[in-house]
């Protein structure tokens, strides 16, 4: 079954050569060059331009003044405790899981595939609704952990909750696949050789995969910091206190503080054109990597 | 479940913790929300997800997901289409910007959008004038939705096009065919498995969408309200009931979705195998 759905995200393949019998009248080919690039500009790129002239647009004194202000730190502060908390445990349990299911055959595989999928499938706001019902005040658990002082919704571990949950399957199903294409006979020879389980995984596996872990890694990480509904819905919008930096932006923005929202917009807009930087330098890498093990192959 | 004669260890305990934490974080909560709903009353949970409210809310989630989604099908095979076959400068660059979807926050991509349409904004102010209002309209949650799924279409499409066996497109041409006839009946029977997953995974996500949808779409009640909204704006009014209701209808479409294509693209692989061997 196939695992790529929602984030098709497996390096391109060497472009194939253009032209000869292939080649479109020129006509066409502008025309197609035009809508494309046409649609590009005004859905992609305008508005990435946008964010940062719009944070820019009271001085540069204004933007610094919209970054270093206390909620602004806290909000700062508090996205990367969430992300520090959300990607290793995903990332972790990723590994867990394509080791479980590329390495071995059970009966259920596809629907534990299809199950660590879920996440995605369901809408942001439904993610964190499902938290508010288990450890809210009128929730299943909300009573108990009231009783005892404990604070899950409206809180810190509320948000760290529902982005773990939204953030759930990147790593897992960018392994899953990668480690199914290579097979198990480099592990297999390293433990009849006598190599322990733990030395296989850490000198053998690892090794092979880290460029894939890397690369859910990076993309889980951009999801966490930049989670908004789910983590809207668990929030409870305190400010200093358990605003995350997309619900600092919304606070700003619905102040009429224009300038301020777009200037903590732009450090968001920042990562996110360093996650497809970093995407792209790792798809070219592993591009390379699979190319020299098809050859190593043929040789 | 027994892993079947392999010499490598950790079975039990990578199987183990999988299942633990994915049922404690994914399927318990998730189950939850079911038990939640059933526990309504019938005539209950009928007035939430049948409320004159609730209706006009899934009609314009879905209708403009739809919108988006076929929006995003023409787009997205053409920008996928030139990816692959043309050569222009910059084209490392747009490739890599149809993931920017991906990465921004939503939020963020929300009041862009909304500063972009709005009257005195770039666009807002030449729009406007001619009629077309973006923001705080349906038509400005349908532009949030074609921002949203750009990725979708061109990331199913643009492997099933690179894929593509030239041999078969010159065939077509030394047989006499056309330009034209040859997209019609060699390529497009190849790509469209691949373009209809692409445009139900833009139409999945469209329709559980929030972030980038809750700024421009001005949220009134009935007009501009789409249903994950419905469930924040419950929720904000304490109605647990209500909101938990209308999570299940929509949970359930996702799940219907989902299921939907998976199927789709197992259809799809096949396809390709099958061409691929005869």
């Amino acid at each position: 079954m196939s695992t790529d759905w929602i984030l098709p995200n497996s390096p391109p393949r060497a472009a194939r050569r253009a032209g000869g019998a292939l080649a479109d009248p020129p006509w066409v080919r502008a025309l197609l060059t035009g809508v494309a690039l046409g649609f590009v500009a005004l859905f992609l790129v305008l508005p990435l331009a946008t964010v940062f002239l719009q944070a820019f647009s009271k001085g540069i004194s204004a933007f610094g003044a919209a970054i270093v202000e206390p909620d602004a730190l806290a909000a700062i502060r508090l996205t990367l405790l969430v992300a520090a908390v959300s990607v290793p445990l995903n990332a972790a349990f990723g590994v867990a899981a394509a080791w479980a299911i590329a390495k071995f055959d059970f009966r259920g595989k596809s629907l534990l595939v299809t199950a660590i999928d879920l996440p995605f499938a369901v809408s942001p706001v439904v993610s964190g609704l499902v938290f508010v019902l288990l450890f809210g005040a009128q929730g299943v658990l909300g009573p108990w952990l009231q009783a005892h002082g404990v604070r899950v919704i409206f809180a810190v571990p509320g948000i760290v909750l529902a982005t773990t949950f939204i953030t759930f399957p990147f790593v897992a199903r960018e392994l899953i696949p990668l480690m199914e294409e290579q097979g198990s006979d480099e592990e297999e020879a390293a433990i009849s050789l006598g190599a322990s389980g733990w030395q296989t995984f850490r000198r053998v596996t690892l090794p092979n995969v880290s460029l894939g872990l890397l690369y859910g890694i990076v993309l889980l990480n951009a999801r966490a910091m930049g989670e908004f509904g789910a983590v809207s819905v668990v929030s409870g919008h305190i400010r200093g206190q358990t605003n995350t930096m997309p619900l600092h932006v919304e606070i700003l923005y619905n102040e009429y503080q224009g300038a301020a929202a777009f200037a903590v917009a732009s450090l968001l807009a920042v990562l996110a054109v360093a996650t497809l930087v970093l995407k792209r330098l790792l798809e070219w890498r592993m591009g390379r990597a699979s190319c020299a093990a098809r050859e190593r192959g043929h040789a | 479940m027994a892993a079947s004669r392999s010499v490598l260890p950790g079975f039990g305990i990578t199987l183990g913790c999988t299942l633990a934490y994915l049922s404690l974080l994914v399927l318990i909560p998730l189950a939850g929300l079911f038990w939640k709903s059933a526990s309504l009353g019938g005539a209950e949970f009928l007035a939430a997800v049948a409320s004159p409210r609730a209706l006009a809310a899934y009609r314009l989630s879905f209708g403009a997901s739809f919108a988006a989604a076929l929006v995003n099908a023409g787009f997205g095979l053409v920008l996928a289409w030139v990816l692959v076959r043309y050569r222009f400068p910059g084209r490392g660059i747009v490739d890599a910007l149809v993931d920017l979807p991906f990465a921004l926050p939503t939020a963020v991509a929300g009041i862009t959008l909304t500063a972009l349409f709005a009257k005195n904004g770039w666009l807002g102010q030449w729009l406007e004038p001619l009629g077309i209002f973006v923001a705080y309209t349906p038509l400005g949650v349908t532009v949030a939705l074609v921002f949203i799924g750009i990725p979708f279409v061109v990331r199913t499409v643009q492997p099933v096009l690179e894929d593509l066996e030239p041999e078969i497109e010159e065939a077509a041409a030394s047989l006499g065919a056309s330009r034209f006839h040859t997209f019609r009946r060699v390529l497009f029977p190849a790509v469209w498995p691949a373009l209809v997953t692409g445009f139900a995974l833009a139409f999945a996500r469209s329709v559980g969408e929030y972030g980038s949808v809750v700024f421009i779409s001005g949220n009134m009640p009935l007009r501009t309200e789409i249903a994950p909204l419905l469930i924040v704006t419950e929720l904000e009014q304490w109605n647990y009931a209500g909101a938990t209701a209308i999570a299940a209808v929509l949970l359930v479409i996702s799940f219907g979705l989902l299921l939907g294509i998976n199927g789709l693209q197992r259809y799809g692989a096949r396809r390709l195998a099958g061409g691929r061997a005869a």
